[in-house]
Protein backbone atom coordinates (compact mmCIF):
# COMPACT_ATOMS: atom_id res chain seq x y z
CA UNK A 1 0.00 0.00 0.00
CA UNK A 2 2.58 2.33 0.92
CA UNK A 3 4.74 1.35 -2.18
CA UNK A 4 2.22 2.07 -3.82
CA UNK A 5 1.26 5.56 -2.83
CA UNK A 6 4.85 6.34 -2.86
CA UNK A 7 4.92 5.07 -6.74
CA UNK A 8 1.47 7.88 -7.26
CA UNK A 9 3.67 10.53 -5.84
CA UNK A 10 6.64 10.10 -7.63
CA UNK A 11 4.75 9.39 -10.99
CA UNK A 12 2.80 12.74 -9.83
CA UNK A 13 6.47 14.81 -9.69
CA UNK A 14 8.30 13.21 -12.02
CA UNK A 15 5.51 14.53 -13.99
CA UNK A 16 5.64 17.89 -13.61
CA UNK A 17 9.49 18.45 -13.04
CA UNK A 18 11.05 16.13 -15.46
CA UNK A 19 12.60 14.50 -12.29
CA UNK A 20 13.61 11.16 -14.12
CA UNK A 21 15.34 13.19 -16.89
CA UNK A 22 17.48 14.85 -14.18
CA UNK A 23 18.54 11.75 -12.68
CA UNK A 24 19.33 10.53 -16.10
CA UNK A 25 21.75 13.74 -16.45
CA UNK A 26 23.19 12.82 -13.01
CA UNK A 27 23.59 9.72 -13.82
CA UNK A 28 25.73 10.14 -17.03
CA UNK A 29 27.79 13.12 -15.42
CA UNK A 30 31.30 12.48 -14.89
CA UNK A 31 34.42 13.88 -13.02
CA UNK A 32 37.90 13.61 -14.13
CA UNK A 33 40.11 11.42 -11.70
CA UNK A 34 43.79 12.97 -12.30
CA UNK A 35 47.01 13.73 -9.41
CA UNK A 36 45.45 17.16 -9.19
CA UNK A 37 41.68 16.24 -8.36
CA UNK A 38 42.02 16.63 -4.55
CA UNK A 39 41.14 20.64 -5.68
CA UNK A 40 37.56 20.17 -6.94
CA UNK A 41 36.60 19.50 -3.52
CA UNK A 42 36.86 22.61 -2.70
CA UNK A 43 34.19 24.38 -4.79
CA UNK A 44 31.83 22.23 -3.12
CA UNK A 45 33.14 22.74 0.74
CA UNK A 46 32.54 26.46 -0.10
CA UNK A 47 29.48 25.83 -1.09
CA UNK A 48 28.35 23.54 1.59
CA UNK A 49 29.67 26.55 4.49
CA UNK A 50 27.37 28.99 2.03
CA UNK A 51 24.41 26.72 3.11
CA UNK A 52 25.72 26.85 6.87
CA UNK A 53 26.05 30.24 6.83
CA UNK A 54 22.86 30.84 5.11
CA UNK A 55 21.11 28.64 7.87
CA UNK A 56 22.76 30.27 10.85
CA UNK A 57 21.91 33.50 9.80
CA UNK A 58 18.70 33.20 9.16
CA UNK A 59 18.45 31.78 12.75
CA UNK A 60 20.49 34.97 14.25
CA UNK A 61 18.27 36.95 12.58
CA UNK A 62 15.19 35.32 15.14
CA UNK A 63 17.16 37.75 18.05
CA UNK A 64 19.35 40.29 16.33
CA UNK A 65 18.35 43.77 16.56
CA UNK A 66 19.62 46.21 14.19
CA UNK A 67 19.90 49.45 16.24
CA UNK A 68 23.09 51.14 17.89
CA UNK A 69 21.01 50.79 21.42
CA UNK A 70 20.43 47.62 21.44
CA UNK A 71 22.43 45.55 18.87
CA UNK A 72 25.41 44.95 21.41
CA UNK A 73 22.75 43.98 23.55
CA UNK A 74 20.84 41.63 21.56
CA UNK A 75 24.20 40.23 20.43
CA UNK A 76 24.75 39.28 23.90
CA UNK A 77 21.34 37.96 24.65
CA UNK A 78 22.21 35.55 21.79
CA UNK A 79 25.48 34.52 23.29
CA UNK A 80 24.05 34.47 26.92
CA UNK A 81 20.59 34.09 27.00
CA UNK A 82 19.37 31.97 24.28
CA UNK A 83 19.53 27.99 25.06
CA UNK A 84 22.70 27.14 21.92
CA UNK A 85 22.67 30.68 21.05
CA UNK A 86 26.15 30.81 21.41
CA UNK A 87 26.64 27.58 19.28
CA UNK A 88 25.13 29.37 16.38
CA UNK A 89 26.33 32.62 16.64
CA UNK A 90 29.79 30.93 16.64
CA UNK A 91 29.40 28.41 14.07
CA UNK A 92 27.82 31.63 12.02
CA UNK A 93 30.98 33.54 12.69
CA UNK A 94 33.46 30.85 12.51
CA UNK A 95 32.36 29.84 9.18
CA UNK A 96 32.37 33.22 8.24
CA UNK A 97 36.76 33.00 8.52
CA UNK A 98 36.80 29.16 7.19
CA UNK A 99 34.33 30.14 3.88
CA UNK A 100 36.74 33.25 3.06
CA UNK A 101 40.12 30.94 3.58
CA UNK A 102 38.45 28.31 1.51
CA UNK A 103 37.44 30.61 -1.00
CA UNK A 104 41.11 31.96 -1.68
CA UNK A 105 42.63 28.30 -1.68
CA UNK A 106 40.29 26.90 -4.28
CA UNK A 107 40.63 30.65 -5.98
CA UNK A 108 44.45 30.01 -6.10
CA UNK A 109 43.87 25.95 -6.76
CA UNK A 110 42.06 27.26 -9.83
CA UNK A 111 44.69 29.65 -10.02
CA UNK A 112 47.68 27.45 -10.49
CA UNK A 113 45.82 24.95 -12.26
CA UNK A 114 45.22 27.39 -14.78
CA UNK A 115 41.05 26.00 -14.81
CA UNK A 116 40.40 29.71 -16.10
CA UNK A 117 41.30 28.98 -19.63
CA UNK A 118 38.74 28.89 -22.50
CA UNK A 119 35.79 28.18 -22.17
CA UNK A 120 35.97 28.49 -18.35
CA UNK A 121 36.82 32.63 -18.18
CA UNK A 122 33.67 33.62 -16.86
CA UNK A 123 33.38 30.56 -14.55
CA UNK A 124 36.56 32.14 -13.02
CA UNK A 125 35.25 35.88 -13.12
CA UNK A 126 32.21 34.88 -11.15
CA UNK A 127 34.12 33.16 -8.64
CA UNK A 128 36.21 36.26 -8.38
CA UNK A 129 33.31 38.45 -7.86
CA UNK A 130 31.87 35.71 -5.34
CA UNK A 131 35.35 36.57 -3.43
CA UNK A 132 34.84 39.92 -3.50
CA UNK A 133 31.04 39.42 -2.18
CA UNK A 134 32.04 37.55 0.53
CA UNK A 135 34.45 39.77 1.73
CA UNK A 136 31.78 42.43 1.33
CA UNK A 137 29.82 39.89 3.57
CA UNK A 138 32.21 39.89 6.46
CA UNK A 139 33.16 43.67 6.49
CA UNK A 140 29.31 44.49 6.80
CA UNK A 141 28.79 41.48 9.64
CA UNK A 142 31.63 42.67 11.14
CA UNK A 143 29.78 45.78 12.62
CA UNK A 144 26.53 44.23 13.35
CA UNK A 145 27.23 43.35 17.02
CA UNK A 146 28.25 47.31 17.22
CA UNK A 147 31.67 46.47 19.22
CA UNK A 148 34.49 49.33 19.38
CA UNK A 149 36.94 46.82 17.20
CA UNK A 150 34.13 46.44 14.73
CA UNK A 151 33.18 50.42 14.89
CA UNK A 152 36.80 51.45 14.10
CA UNK A 153 37.41 48.72 11.66
CA UNK A 154 34.28 50.32 9.76
CA UNK A 155 35.46 54.05 10.22
CA UNK A 156 38.72 52.98 8.48
CA UNK A 157 37.34 50.73 5.97
CA UNK A 158 34.56 52.83 4.72
CA UNK A 159 37.54 56.03 4.97
CA UNK A 160 39.42 53.71 2.10
CA UNK A 161 36.66 53.66 -0.62
CA UNK A 162 36.25 57.67 0.77
CA UNK A 163 39.80 57.98 -0.38
CA UNK A 164 39.20 57.16 -4.03
CA UNK A 165 39.15 59.76 -6.85
CA UNK A 166 36.00 61.51 -8.14
CA UNK A 167 33.83 58.95 -6.31
CA UNK A 168 35.21 58.69 -3.32
CA UNK A 169 33.20 60.67 -1.40
CA UNK A 170 29.69 60.00 -2.22
CA UNK A 171 30.65 56.60 -2.42
CA UNK A 172 31.25 56.68 1.29
CA UNK A 173 28.62 58.87 2.19
CA UNK A 174 26.25 56.02 0.42
CA UNK A 175 27.83 53.37 2.21
CA UNK A 176 27.80 55.07 5.84
CA UNK A 177 24.22 56.66 4.97
CA UNK A 178 25.58 60.30 6.19
CA UNK A 179 29.06 61.76 6.81
CA UNK A 180 30.09 59.19 9.94
CA UNK A 181 29.56 56.04 11.39
CA UNK A 182 25.88 55.99 12.78
CA UNK A 183 22.50 54.74 13.44
CA UNK A 184 21.98 54.78 9.43
CA UNK A 185 25.38 53.25 9.27
CA UNK A 186 24.42 49.73 11.13
CA UNK A 187 20.69 50.11 9.25
CA UNK A 188 22.66 49.86 5.95
CA UNK A 189 25.31 47.38 7.00
CA UNK A 190 22.26 45.32 7.92
CA UNK A 191 20.57 45.49 4.75
CA UNK A 192 23.74 44.78 2.88
CA UNK A 193 24.04 41.83 5.25
CA UNK A 194 20.78 40.23 4.96
CA UNK A 195 19.18 41.72 1.87
CA UNK A 196 21.35 43.06 -0.78
CA UNK A 197 24.48 40.75 -0.54
CA UNK A 198 22.54 37.71 -0.21
CA UNK A 199 20.77 38.67 -3.88
CA UNK A 200 24.12 39.08 -5.36
CA UNK A 201 25.65 36.34 -4.01
CA UNK A 202 22.56 33.98 -5.11
CA UNK A 203 22.94 35.02 -8.81
CA UNK A 204 26.61 34.71 -8.83
CA UNK A 205 26.32 31.31 -7.34
CA UNK A 206 24.00 30.08 -9.77
CA UNK A 207 25.72 31.24 -12.91
CA UNK A 208 28.87 29.98 -11.62
CA UNK A 209 27.60 26.58 -10.75
CA UNK A 210 25.79 26.46 -14.22
CA UNK A 211 28.48 27.07 -15.77
CA UNK A 212 30.75 24.40 -13.79
CA UNK A 213 27.76 22.13 -14.48
CA UNK A 214 27.41 23.22 -18.19
CA UNK A 215 31.05 23.28 -18.71
CA UNK A 216 32.29 20.26 -16.75
CA UNK A 217 35.15 20.40 -14.55
CA UNK A 218 39.07 21.52 -16.33
CA UNK A 219 41.85 19.45 -16.48
CA UNK A 220 45.33 20.95 -16.00
CA UNK A 221 47.42 21.56 -19.81
CA UNK A 222 49.26 18.29 -20.21
CA UNK A 223 46.95 16.13 -18.42
CA UNK A 224 46.62 12.72 -20.73
CA UNK A 225 44.90 10.70 -18.51
CA UNK A 226 41.72 10.05 -19.70
CA UNK A 227 40.25 8.06 -16.52
CA UNK A 228 36.75 9.51 -15.11
CA UNK A 229 34.74 9.06 -12.11
CA UNK A 230 30.60 8.97 -11.65
CA UNK A 231 29.55 12.33 -10.28
CA UNK A 232 26.76 10.30 -8.37
CA UNK A 233 27.73 9.04 -6.04
CA UNK A 234 31.18 8.52 -6.15
CA UNK A 235 32.66 11.80 -6.18
CA UNK A 236 29.47 12.98 -4.03
CA UNK A 237 30.79 10.72 -1.20
CA UNK A 238 34.21 12.07 -1.59
CA UNK A 239 32.55 15.24 -0.93
CA UNK A 240 30.04 14.36 1.65
CA UNK A 241 33.21 13.04 3.73
CA UNK A 242 35.09 16.80 3.12
CA UNK A 243 31.99 18.40 4.43
CA UNK A 244 31.39 16.38 7.40
CA UNK A 245 35.17 16.71 8.33
CA UNK A 246 34.72 20.29 7.77
CA UNK A 247 31.78 20.51 9.86
CA UNK A 248 33.89 18.44 12.88
CA UNK A 249 36.79 21.19 12.72
CA UNK A 250 33.89 23.98 13.04
CA UNK A 251 32.24 22.38 15.81
CA UNK A 252 35.55 21.76 18.18
CA UNK A 253 36.62 25.93 17.13
CA UNK A 254 33.09 26.79 18.42
CA UNK A 255 33.12 24.58 21.19
CA UNK A 256 36.87 25.15 22.48
CA UNK A 257 36.82 29.11 21.27
CA UNK A 258 33.03 30.18 21.36
CA UNK A 259 33.67 34.01 19.39
CA UNK A 260 33.58 36.75 21.63
CA UNK A 261 31.29 39.59 21.86
CA UNK A 262 34.08 42.57 22.62
CA UNK A 263 33.06 45.77 24.16
CA UNK A 264 30.59 48.27 23.64
CA UNK A 265 31.21 50.51 20.23
CA UNK A 266 31.98 54.35 22.09
CA UNK A 267 32.06 56.95 18.97
CA UNK A 268 33.63 59.04 21.35
CA UNK A 269 36.44 56.99 22.59
CA UNK A 270 39.77 57.07 21.36
CA UNK A 271 40.50 54.07 18.92
CA UNK A 272 41.76 50.85 21.72
CA UNK A 273 44.98 49.77 21.16
CA UNK A 274 46.20 46.64 18.65
CA UNK A 275 43.25 47.27 17.01
CA UNK A 276 43.51 45.42 13.15
CA UNK A 277 40.54 44.22 11.09
CA UNK A 278 39.42 40.59 10.29
CA UNK A 279 42.31 38.21 9.29
CA UNK A 280 41.29 38.44 5.41
CA UNK A 281 42.05 42.59 5.10
CA UNK A 282 44.95 42.37 6.86
CA UNK A 283 47.39 42.26 4.13
CA UNK A 284 46.02 45.55 2.77
CA UNK A 285 45.82 46.28 6.90
CA UNK A 286 49.85 46.38 7.26
CA UNK A 287 50.86 47.88 2.95
CA UNK A 288 48.59 50.74 4.59
CA UNK A 289 50.98 50.88 7.60
CA UNK A 290 54.15 50.05 6.05
CA UNK A 291 53.76 52.86 3.29
CA UNK A 292 55.24 56.29 3.95
CA UNK A 293 53.08 59.63 3.95
CA UNK A 294 53.99 60.52 0.67
CA UNK A 295 55.15 58.44 -2.67
CA UNK A 296 56.44 61.03 -5.12
CA UNK A 297 53.45 63.43 -5.01
CA UNK A 298 50.89 60.99 -3.98
CA UNK A 299 49.39 60.27 -0.96
CA UNK A 300 50.67 56.98 -0.01
CA UNK A 301 47.47 55.53 1.27
CA UNK A 302 45.79 56.58 -2.16
CA UNK A 303 48.72 54.62 -4.31
CA UNK A 304 48.20 52.07 -2.40
CA UNK A 305 43.97 51.81 -2.47
CA UNK A 306 44.35 52.54 -6.38
CA UNK A 307 46.77 50.19 -6.61
CA UNK A 308 44.70 47.33 -4.71
CA UNK A 309 41.92 48.37 -7.55
CA UNK A 310 44.09 48.12 -10.33
CA UNK A 311 45.53 44.54 -9.09
CA UNK A 312 42.18 43.76 -8.67
CA UNK A 313 40.68 44.03 -12.10
CA UNK A 314 44.22 42.61 -13.66
CA UNK A 315 43.44 39.61 -11.23
CA UNK A 316 39.68 38.91 -12.62
CA UNK A 317 40.82 39.29 -15.95
CA UNK A 318 43.88 37.21 -16.14
CA UNK A 319 41.33 34.42 -18.46
CA UNK A 320 41.81 36.89 -21.05
CA UNK A 321 45.40 38.56 -20.50
CA UNK A 322 47.04 34.60 -20.28
CA UNK A 323 47.35 34.44 -24.07
CA UNK A 324 49.12 31.08 -23.73
CA UNK A 325 47.09 29.37 -21.35
CA UNK A 326 44.43 29.64 -23.96
CA UNK A 327 46.25 28.05 -26.74
CA UNK A 328 46.99 25.36 -24.22
CA UNK A 329 50.53 25.72 -23.51
CA UNK A 330 51.71 26.41 -20.39
CA UNK A 331 52.98 29.82 -19.01
CA UNK A 332 55.43 29.93 -15.71
CA UNK A 333 55.22 33.81 -16.28
CA UNK A 334 51.74 33.72 -14.81
CA UNK A 335 52.18 31.47 -12.38
CA UNK A 336 55.18 33.16 -10.86
CA UNK A 337 52.86 36.06 -10.74
CA UNK A 338 50.10 33.78 -9.08
CA UNK A 339 52.89 32.77 -6.59
CA UNK A 340 53.98 36.14 -5.66
CA UNK A 341 50.98 37.47 -5.11
CA UNK A 342 50.30 34.51 -2.74
CA UNK A 343 53.52 34.98 -1.58
CA UNK A 344 52.76 38.95 -0.57
CA UNK A 345 49.15 38.12 0.35
CA UNK A 346 51.02 35.56 3.19
CA UNK A 347 53.68 37.54 4.32
CA UNK A 348 51.80 40.72 5.26
CA UNK A 349 49.24 38.53 6.94
CA UNK A 350 51.93 36.70 9.19
CA UNK A 351 53.70 40.37 9.67
CA UNK A 352 50.61 41.65 11.05
CA UNK A 353 50.54 39.32 14.00
CA UNK A 354 54.46 38.49 14.24
CA UNK A 355 55.05 42.61 14.43
CA UNK A 356 51.85 44.58 15.08
CA UNK A 357 54.58 47.58 15.92
CA UNK A 358 55.59 47.62 12.82
CA UNK B 1 8.78 58.54 -40.94
CA UNK B 2 7.14 55.37 -40.94
CA UNK B 3 4.27 53.97 -39.65
CA UNK B 4 6.09 51.23 -37.92
CA UNK B 5 9.35 52.95 -37.22
CA UNK B 6 6.95 55.72 -35.11
CA UNK B 7 5.23 53.14 -33.18
CA UNK B 8 9.06 51.77 -31.95
CA UNK B 9 9.87 54.86 -31.25
CA UNK B 10 6.40 55.48 -29.12
CA UNK B 11 6.86 52.26 -27.68
CA UNK B 12 10.54 52.22 -26.87
CA UNK B 13 10.71 55.72 -25.37
CA UNK B 14 7.56 54.65 -23.34
CA UNK B 15 9.57 51.55 -21.95
CA UNK B 16 12.42 53.49 -21.24
CA UNK B 17 10.06 55.88 -19.34
CA UNK B 18 8.94 53.67 -17.07
CA UNK B 19 11.91 52.05 -16.31
CA UNK B 20 13.03 55.18 -15.20
CA UNK B 21 9.92 56.01 -13.19
CA UNK B 22 10.61 52.68 -11.33
CA UNK B 23 14.63 53.36 -11.14
CA UNK B 24 14.32 57.13 -9.97
CA UNK B 25 12.68 56.55 -7.07
CA UNK B 26 14.96 53.48 -5.78
CA UNK B 27 17.89 55.59 -6.11
CA UNK B 28 16.62 58.29 -4.21
CA UNK B 29 15.35 56.19 -1.58
CA UNK B 30 18.78 54.55 -1.30
CA UNK B 31 20.78 57.80 -1.33
CA UNK B 32 21.34 59.03 1.83
CA UNK B 33 19.36 62.60 2.38
CA UNK B 34 21.46 65.52 2.83
CA UNK B 35 21.11 67.03 6.33
CA UNK B 36 22.22 70.13 6.70
CA UNK B 37 25.31 69.99 9.63
CA UNK B 38 25.32 72.89 12.15
CA UNK B 39 29.20 73.61 12.39
CA UNK B 40 29.63 74.15 16.18
CA UNK B 41 32.32 76.49 16.89
CA UNK B 42 32.66 76.22 20.53
CA UNK B 43 32.26 73.76 23.18
CA UNK B 44 32.65 73.20 27.18
CA UNK B 45 35.18 70.16 26.86
CA UNK B 46 35.58 69.87 30.49
CA UNK B 47 35.78 71.28 34.00
CA UNK B 48 38.78 73.57 35.07
CA UNK B 49 41.22 71.63 37.55
CA UNK B 50 39.48 67.86 35.77
CA UNK B 51 42.31 66.73 33.61
CA UNK B 52 45.42 66.24 36.38
CA UNK B 53 48.49 66.97 34.82
CA UNK B 54 49.96 64.92 32.02
CA UNK B 55 46.40 63.09 31.19
CA UNK B 56 43.76 63.89 28.04
CA UNK B 57 40.06 63.82 27.61
CA UNK B 58 38.36 63.22 24.21
CA UNK B 59 35.20 64.79 23.77
CA UNK B 60 32.42 65.86 21.51
CA UNK B 61 33.09 68.90 19.12
CA UNK B 62 30.31 69.59 16.61
CA UNK B 63 29.87 65.74 15.36
CA UNK B 64 33.66 64.82 15.47
CA UNK B 65 35.87 63.25 18.52
CA UNK B 66 38.01 65.90 19.51
CA UNK B 67 41.28 65.62 22.64
CA UNK B 68 41.58 68.25 25.44
CA UNK B 69 45.26 66.99 26.98
CA UNK B 70 46.29 68.91 30.30
CA UNK B 71 50.31 68.55 29.43
CA UNK B 72 53.21 67.70 32.14
CA UNK B 73 53.62 71.34 32.68
CA UNK B 74 50.00 72.08 33.08
CA UNK B 75 48.87 73.72 29.79
CA UNK B 76 46.02 72.84 27.85
CA UNK B 77 45.63 71.99 24.12
CA UNK B 78 43.07 70.89 22.84
CA UNK B 79 43.40 69.23 18.52
CA UNK B 80 40.65 67.24 16.52
CA UNK B 81 41.44 63.65 17.86
CA UNK B 82 40.32 62.24 14.08
CA UNK B 83 43.82 60.97 12.38
CA UNK B 84 44.46 62.17 8.98
CA UNK B 85 45.40 59.15 7.70
CA UNK B 86 42.09 56.67 7.71
CA UNK B 87 39.71 58.34 10.70
CA UNK B 88 40.54 56.58 13.70
CA UNK B 89 40.17 58.46 17.18
CA UNK B 90 43.60 59.12 18.27
CA UNK B 91 44.95 58.60 21.81
CA UNK B 92 47.19 60.55 24.14
CA UNK B 93 50.69 58.51 25.11
CA UNK B 94 51.99 60.15 28.55
CA UNK B 95 55.23 58.81 28.34
CA UNK B 96 55.87 60.40 25.04
CA UNK B 97 53.50 63.47 25.39
CA UNK B 98 52.20 62.98 21.91
CA UNK B 99 48.92 61.78 20.25
CA UNK B 100 48.63 58.15 18.73
CA UNK B 101 46.75 56.66 16.57
CA UNK B 102 46.62 53.01 17.09
CA UNK B 103 45.21 51.68 13.50
CA UNK B 104 48.30 52.79 11.60
CA UNK B 105 50.95 53.62 14.32
CA UNK B 106 50.60 57.50 13.18
CA UNK B 107 51.90 59.95 15.95
CA UNK B 108 51.31 63.79 16.04
CA UNK B 109 53.08 65.95 18.45
CA UNK B 110 50.48 68.39 20.76
CA UNK B 111 51.02 71.17 17.91
CA UNK B 112 49.65 68.40 15.51
CA UNK B 113 52.64 67.86 13.90
CA UNK B 114 53.14 64.74 12.59
CA UNK B 115 55.88 62.89 13.77
CA UNK B 116 55.80 59.75 12.29
CA UNK B 117 53.76 57.14 10.26
CA UNK B 118 51.19 56.94 7.30
CA UNK B 119 49.11 59.98 8.07
CA UNK B 120 49.54 62.47 5.53
CA UNK B 121 48.37 65.78 7.47
CA UNK B 122 48.69 67.46 10.71
CA UNK B 123 45.38 67.39 13.29
CA UNK B 124 43.55 70.71 13.34
CA UNK B 125 44.17 72.69 16.86
CA UNK B 126 41.69 74.42 18.87
CA UNK B 127 41.76 77.58 20.87
CA UNK B 128 41.58 76.78 24.62
CA UNK B 129 40.28 79.29 27.29
CA UNK B 130 39.67 78.87 30.64
CA UNK B 131 36.36 80.54 31.13
CA UNK B 132 34.68 80.67 34.85
CA UNK B 133 34.15 76.80 35.73
CA UNK B 134 34.71 75.23 32.46
CA UNK B 135 37.41 75.04 29.90
CA UNK B 136 36.16 76.63 26.68
CA UNK B 137 37.33 75.06 23.28
CA UNK B 138 37.03 76.94 19.85
CA UNK B 139 37.69 76.71 16.47
CA UNK B 140 40.49 79.31 15.47
CA UNK B 141 39.27 81.77 13.09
Amino acid sequence: MANKIGQSVWAFLDERFMLSKLIAFGGKKTVPEHRHSFWYFFGGICLFLTGIQVATGAMLLLYYTPHIDAAHESVQFIMGGVKFGWLIRSVHSWTANLLIGLIFVHMFSTFFLKAYRKPRELTWVTGFLLLVVFMAFGFSGYLLPWNELSYFATRVGTDIAGSLPFIGKGLKTLILGGPDVSQATLSRFFWFHVALLPLAALALIGIHVLLVQTLGMSKPIGERGKKEIPFFPDFLYKDALGWTLILVVIGVLCVFLPWEVGPKADPMAPTPLGIKPEWYFTFMFTTLKILPAHILSFEGEKLAILGFMAGGLLWMLIPFLDRRTQREERSPLVTWIGLALAAYITVMTVLTYALPKL
Amino acid sequence: MKRRNFVDIFFGGSLLATIAAFVYPVVRYVLPSKRADAVQNSVAAAKAGELPPNTAKVFKFGSAPAVLVNTAEGTLVALSAVCTHLTCTVRYDGETATLFCPCHNGRFDLSGNVLSGPPPRPLETYAVEVSGPDVIVSRKR
